[in-house]
Parts: structure tokens; sequence; C-alpha cells
């Protein structure tokens, strides 16, 4: 008998979405000089509302209200007093959780089921998590003084969980912040401004400025900035990295990956393959630190390539906001563009494609889960970042040369090791050149763990007791 | 990948074809020992995801029409009566008396020493007796009077067997034993279907599931079983997970198809359905019906027929609309 799965989509009404927002600077919405631009439902191209563009006159207006708000308030409360107001805007999170994971869903593309159950939460666990450190920071070993004024520019990916990642430990050691968020992904930043206002943070604390990358490099640049935070592409890292240089910014850069997921052959094979999936498809493969590369061992590629396509043929492709939906839309046709074009580079190289039978929707940008056989190191879909749901597939036959194989990219963000042998565990560990290493696992996120990378993959680490030394001297 | 297509033979072969593996008892280690482990957080992750799977309107509806058809409604007490037995197996054939559509459940599992009176009652309306045997619950007794029990039931009109295996031979690694132990049962089954219980509760560990259920799939089970009912924890998502996986493998391997019983612990319509959910993207939709899925259940079955009710006039009813036996 076939089991069908009648839609079970979410429902849209508990988000108010205003047709136009205006930028959050010094406690209020207040209209931009620049021109408003649209943001769309990448699943639909539906727009969704209008938003406003900084330009530089804003973001100086954003970073003053921000120094305001740093000298006469913030950087002077004692650190159990500021505990308080981040303890409030997690509770608030909490609460309004469905509201702000049916909005991410529309925004970003990400199925319901992922911000409902992992970002969503993981947002609230942050600010508790960097709440709890707030009169702490004399224990943590970095010094307990602010920087100032946090320059912070995220990406479209996790546009909220990377929103919280930034302000929770900024707020918590006394520093006030300028953020701006991607320019497809605003809109969960402009909820979570409501949420401030709500949780009556002091005005200026958190400012919010939209726009595209001149926004992003106008804030960077701004000369009353004392930190400036990235986390994007590692091209947009570099020019970040130029424009501050000089000063005396201090700057974290958390940067591309191309991580490799090693399997061993005495590996837990079911989870290994649940792991090969979670780490590739999960947010459509829209994941610095996903895992792009599989390196499995000869003896058992094919019995777990057999094992990978036949889970790869029960994922839901679809609707974001229906429960049931496994992989999501694709953020932007910019970004479809891209996946499009390096997928056919590794077809034309003669890696061999191979995608599962899915209905991809009309309307919207879409992908199907797709995986490369036969990928070699000097294939170009083994070496850049694709961003998105394709898996390379490359072999090994001892450890040396799996660790060989896995550090040979200039980047160096995450790895995964799959074995039931605890001992290969560590001994990988110690030699994969990369900032996590996940055994037998992948993509598991806590704010206790700190996150960050080697190489290309950026500097600096963000979570857990090291994420506090990027905002304290 | 899994040949969807394959009409899977009518039950299991006898444990003749392993014969290399079931050599010596050293050869059977070497071999459940070499299956892939199962890493218990992953298992257990898997299945909770699995759990939030939507199952709305039509498909919900069709699922618990499904997992009626699933139910071997039991009873297993010091305190059974004939007259219990007679009522219970009423109610598997006519599940809903308001409601000529609802469908019988597949079997009704009792003692031995019911059988007959079961089989009275059901004669040839289609659904099945099955009894336990085998010294049910705790397997502790010798061979022979374990193959008596079996053959006692057959002949009282028993179609199926759910048999227990030795878990003390188990856990102390003679496999051999085991693996022998049911092929006997196998035999004195004769042409009833023999389900393999395991007592995944006292079993443990994820990687012992896995063992044993290639174990009794070599030997001749038609059936996996997790658990009698009588110990804690019974049933679970991850147990039953790994079973799936060992059927699905097995088929892979031999052909042959297995089916797989949870039994004990799953009470509400809900969990009913994220197991029929389980076994669509685990073993896949080939055992998405009665001959190869069972629920051994017994409350189980009067909430499914208060959510039936329920989807097709829009209400619930009081429990006293659905009959207690």
């Amino acid at each position: 008998m076939k089991l069908e799965y009648a839609p079970a989509p979410e429902s849209r009404s508990i988000v108010d979405i205003k047709p136009s927002y205006g930028l959050f600077i010094g406690g209020e919405f207040v209209d931009g000089h620049g021109k408003a631009f649209k943001t769309i439902s990448p699943a639909t191209e539906e727009v969704l509302s209008e938003v406003a563009d900084a330009d530089e006159a804003d973001v100086d207006a954003a970073v003053k209200a921000a120094r305001r708000a740093y000298t006469r308030t913030w950087s002077k409360m004692p650190g159990r007093e500021r505990a308080k107001y981040l303890y409030r805007i997690a509770r608030i999170i909490q609460e309004r959780s469905r509201e702000l994971a049916v909005l991410e869903s529309l925004d970003n593309g990400k199925p319901i089921k992922e911000s409902r159950d992992v970002d969503v939460p993981i947002v609230a666990a942050h600010f508790f998590y960097y709440a709890g450190w707030a009169d702490k920071l004399e224990y943590a070993g970095y010094g307990t003084q602010p920087l100032g004024v946090a320059g912070q520019v995220i990406p479209w990916n996790f546009p909220l969980l990377m929103l919280a990642w930034k302000i929770a430990p900024a707020l918590a050691c006394g520093n006030t912040v300028v953020l701006k968020p991607a320019e497809t992904t605003p809109l969960t930043a402009l909820l979570f401004a409501e949420i401030c206002q709500q949780a009556d943070l002091p005005p200026g604390v958190v400012n919010i400025v939209t726009g595209a990358g001149e926004t992003g490099r106008a804030l960077v640049a701004h000369e009353d900035v004392d930190k400036v935070a990235f986390t994007g592409s590692t091209d947009v890292g570099r020019a970040i990295a130029k424009v501050v240089a000089g000063s005396d910014k201090k700057v974290t850069l958390e940067l591309g990956g191309k991580a490799a997921n090693i399997v061993f052959d005495d590996a837990p094979i079911d989870q290994a393959v649940e792991g090969i999936v979670n780490g590739i498809f999960f947010n459509q493969g829209h994941v610095c630190c996903a895992g792009s590369r599989l390196l499995v061992q000869e003896s058992i590629a094919e019995e777990l390539l057999g094992r990978l396509k036949r889970r790869m043929s029960t994922l839901r492709v679809g609707d974001p906001l229906d429960k049931n939906t496994d992989v999501g839309a694709i953020n932007s046709a910019e970004q479809l563009a891209r996946i499009r074009e390096l997928s056919d580079i590794g077809e034309a190289e003669g890696a061999g494609r191979w995608s599962p039978e899915c209905e991809l929707p009309q309307h919207g940008f879409w992908f199907p889960p797709t995986l490369f056989t036969g990928v070699s190191q000097a294939h170009r879909i083994a070496r850049e970042e694709i961003f998105g749901p394709v898996l390379s597939v490359l072999t090994f036959r001892t450890p040396a040369e799996a660790i060989e194989k896995a550090n040979n990219t200039p980047f160096g963000l995450s790895a995964g090791v799959w074995t039931d042998k605890g001992s290969l565990i560590l001994h990988m560990a110690n030699h994969l050149r990369a900032g996590v290493v996940w055994a037998n696992t992948f993509n598991k996120f806590d704010p206790t763990s700190p996150f960050g990378g080697y190489k290309e993959s950026g500097y600096g680490r963000e979570g857990g007791r090291h994420g506090l030394e990027a905002y304290l001297r | 990948m899994v040949s969807s297509s394959t009409a899977a033979p009518a039950g299991a072969t006898t444990g003749a074809e392993f014969a290399e593996i079931t050599r010596s008892d050293s050869s059977l280690r070497r071999f459940l020992h070499g299956l892939p482990g199962v890493d218990q957080v992953g298992a257990e992750a898997r299945a909770a995801t699995l759990g939030t799977r939507s199952i709305k309107t039509t498909a919900k509806q069709s699922a618990i029409d499904l997992a009626i058809r699933m139910v071997d409604l039991t009873t297993l007490e010091g305190q059974d009566t004939h007259g219990k037995v007679r009522a219970l197996a009423a109610k598997a054939m006519r599940p809903d008396p308001a409601d000529q559509t609802c469908p019988a459940a597949a079997a009704v599992c009792v003692y031995p020493d019911m059988v007959a009176t079961a089989k009275e009652v059901l004669g040839d309306s289609g659904v099945n007796v099955a009894a336990v045997a085998t010294a049910f619950p705790s397997g502790r007794a010798a061979l022979d009077i374990k193959l008596a029990d079996t053959r006692d039931a057959v002949e009282a009109g028993a179609d199926e067997i759910d048999m227990v295996i030795d878990r003390g031979a188990f856990l102390s690694g003679r496999y051999l034993q085991v693996f022998e132990e049911i092929v006997a049962v196998r035999e004195a089954c004769g042409s009833a279907h023999l389900k393999v219980i395991f007592e995944t509760g006292e079993l443990q560990t994820y990687d012992n599931v896995r063992r044993a259920s290639w174990l009794a799939m070599m030997a001749g089970g038609h059936f996996i079983k997790t658990s009698t009912g009588k110990v804690q924890p019974a049933a679970t998502l991850p147990v039953t997970l790994v079973m799936l996986e060992a059927v699905r493998d097995f088929r892979e391997a031999t052909g042959q198809m297995i089916g797989v019983k949870p039994a004990g612990g799953i009470r509400t319509s809900k969990d009913a359905i994220k197991y029929l959910v389980m076994v669509n993207e685990v073993a896949g939709p080939d055992w998405l019906d009665p001959d190869w899925f069972r629920f051994g259940a017994s409350t189980l079955l009067n909430d499914l027929l208060m959510q039936r009710t329920k989807m097709k006039t829009g209400r619930y009813s009081g429990p006293d609309y659905f009959t207690l036996d």
C-alpha cells in the first residue's frame, strides 16, 4: 500500500508582515534615505515586503545611536542587569517561536521543520547561554572591558541564527551593535528589532540597517566602529579584511568551507547515511560547514552509495511551509545560477551526476538533491564551495590518505568522521585541520560549543566561552 | 536500489541456505559481530525526526484503517477466561459494531490453552489466531517442553505462533543454541507462521537487536517481534527502526521478505501513525500490509476507532461508545 502524505502546511496567519519596513535606529523604526528594495519568497517569487536600503548617512546615524547607547547606558550597566535583558529577549523568542519560524521559512525558503526544530530553538538557547555569561566575564579569562560599537554583517543562510551568534555575545560583554542582515533575508532581523522594543532594551543598543553590499561596506568602514564581525563568503571576507587593515578595529570572519565527511569501513552505516544526508542536504546545502565532500573508504563505497541513493529518494522537496518538507527552496535566483553552473562543470569534467526522481515546483528557485560520483581532487566541484544541495563523492584507502585529502583544500571549517573505533576518531581529530570535527554526527550546533575556521575559512570563534574573546579586551 | 517489484515468497525458508554461517558457534558469532554497528544517538535521532511527520486528513484516514487491519488484538493474562477470549475474538472481527465499513483486525493473540476457544469464534472469518508459545514470556524451559507447547497450540488451530528466544543464551553469546531453537520451533509450527520475540528491553543495545534480527531471519522466522509486553521498555520507535533496517537489508541480500511486529506500549493512533511513517520510509511501502507489519496491542484498537469516528463525523464521542473487552 502507498502511504501518501497529504499537504500539511503551517499557517501563515500567525505572522503579520508589513507592506514596508524602515531601519531600526535608536530604538525606533525610521525611514532610510535610499530607495526601498523588495524581499521575496524564494519558494514562490511572491513579494513579501519592501525594505529600506540604508545609505552611508543612515549607517552613520545607526553607529551614532549605538555609540550613544554604549557610552551612556550599556557599558555602564552591571553585567547582571544586562543579563536580565538578554534573558527577556530569549524568553520572548521562545514565546514567539512559531511566528519567527514561519517568517524565516517564508523569507529564506528553508523547510518549516528546520526553522521550527533547529534554527529558532538554538537562537533562544544562544541568548540564554550568553545571558548567563554577562555577570561572570571575570571568570572567562578574556578581560572584562567591552570594545564599544560592533558592526556586524550576516548571511542569508541562517538569518536569525547568525543574528543570535553575533548579537548575544556582543551584548553580554557590554558592546552595542549595528547589524546588517543579508539583502534577501531581512525580515526576521526586523521582527527581532520589534522583540528588542518589546523587551524594553535601551534604545540604540541594537540597531538594524538593511541593504546590500554598499550598506555593509559603509558599516565595516565606518571609523567609529570598534569591532567588525562578518559571516559570509570568502571573497567578501577578504574585501573586509582589506578595508579594516591599518585600523585598530578587531575583526572576526567566518567564511566558506568545503568540509570532508569521512566514512570508514567500520562505521555505523545507517547512521552514517543519515549523517551524510544531514551534512549536505540540511538547509538545501546552504551551510558554510556543509559536508560537501564525502570521503568514503573504497571497500564500502559501493554499498554506501546504494544506501545513500535509496535514502535520498525519500527526501521530500517542496513547499517550505509544509511540515513534511525535508528540502526547501534555493534562496535566490543568483545562488541557483551558481549551483547550476558548478554542477554543469562537474558533469563536463567527467563526474557522474545523479539525483532522485523528484518533481520540483513550477515557480520559485529549486534544485534537486544531487550527488556526483567519480570525483577527484582535481575537479572544481571538489575544490569550490557550491553552497547548494550537491555532494561530491571521493574515495580513500587508508586513514593517512583520508587525512591528506580532507586537508587538501584552502578551507578548514569543519569535518566529520564516521567509525566505531574511538582511537581512530581521536587520531583523525588531531590531524584534520578544521575548526570543528564531528564524530559520528554532523551539523550539530550548540551555544556552548565554539565554532570557527582554519585557513580561508576565517578566524575567530563564535559560541562557547571562546566566543566572548571577540568582544572583550 | 530496493527492488520494489519482487513479490516476496509466501514465507521465509528454514536455515539451510545459511549453512556456511551457522556451521559453528564461532562462525555464527563472526557473522553477527561483523554486521555494521548501530550508533545509539544517531538511531534515536532518526526515529525522533520521523516522528515529526505530520499525517493529516486523507492520509490520516487511510493510515488509521491500515493500522486497524494490522492489530494483533492481544490478551495475555493469568486471569484470561474463555468468555473474555470469545469477547475479544468478536471484537477483532467487528471492531466497530456501529460501522460496517470498519475493517477487521489481523489476529487475536492468546495463550495456547485459549486457541481453540478463539478459533471457534473466528472460524474462517479471515482473522487469524496467534498463540504465544515456548514458555512465554521468559522462555525458561527445556527445549522439548517449548516444542510441546508449540505443537499444542498448532494442533488447537493456531495460525501463527509467537515464540520467545532464550535471552540468557543470547546474552552469554551462545548464538547457535538460539538459532537451533528457532529452527526447531519453526519445524514444530508446520504450516503456522512463526513470529520470533526478542524481548528487546532485555537485550538492551541496538547492536544486540540487529544481531538478534539477523539470527531470527536466518533461522526461518516469518516475523521478528520486539517484545512480550511483560518487560519495560517494550516496543520503541528506535528499536523498531533497527529491525526495519534489518528486514530491508535481508531482502536486499536474499530476496526474502520478513515481517516486523512491535508489541507493547503502543497505545494511541498518533503513535501507530509514527510507526507506519517509519515503515514507509525505512523498509518501504511493500511492508505497509498486515502480512508484513503488525501491532501487538490491546488498548490501541479503541483509540484507532475513536479517531476513525472523529475523522468521519467531525466529533469525538466518549469512550463509552467503544466496546471494552
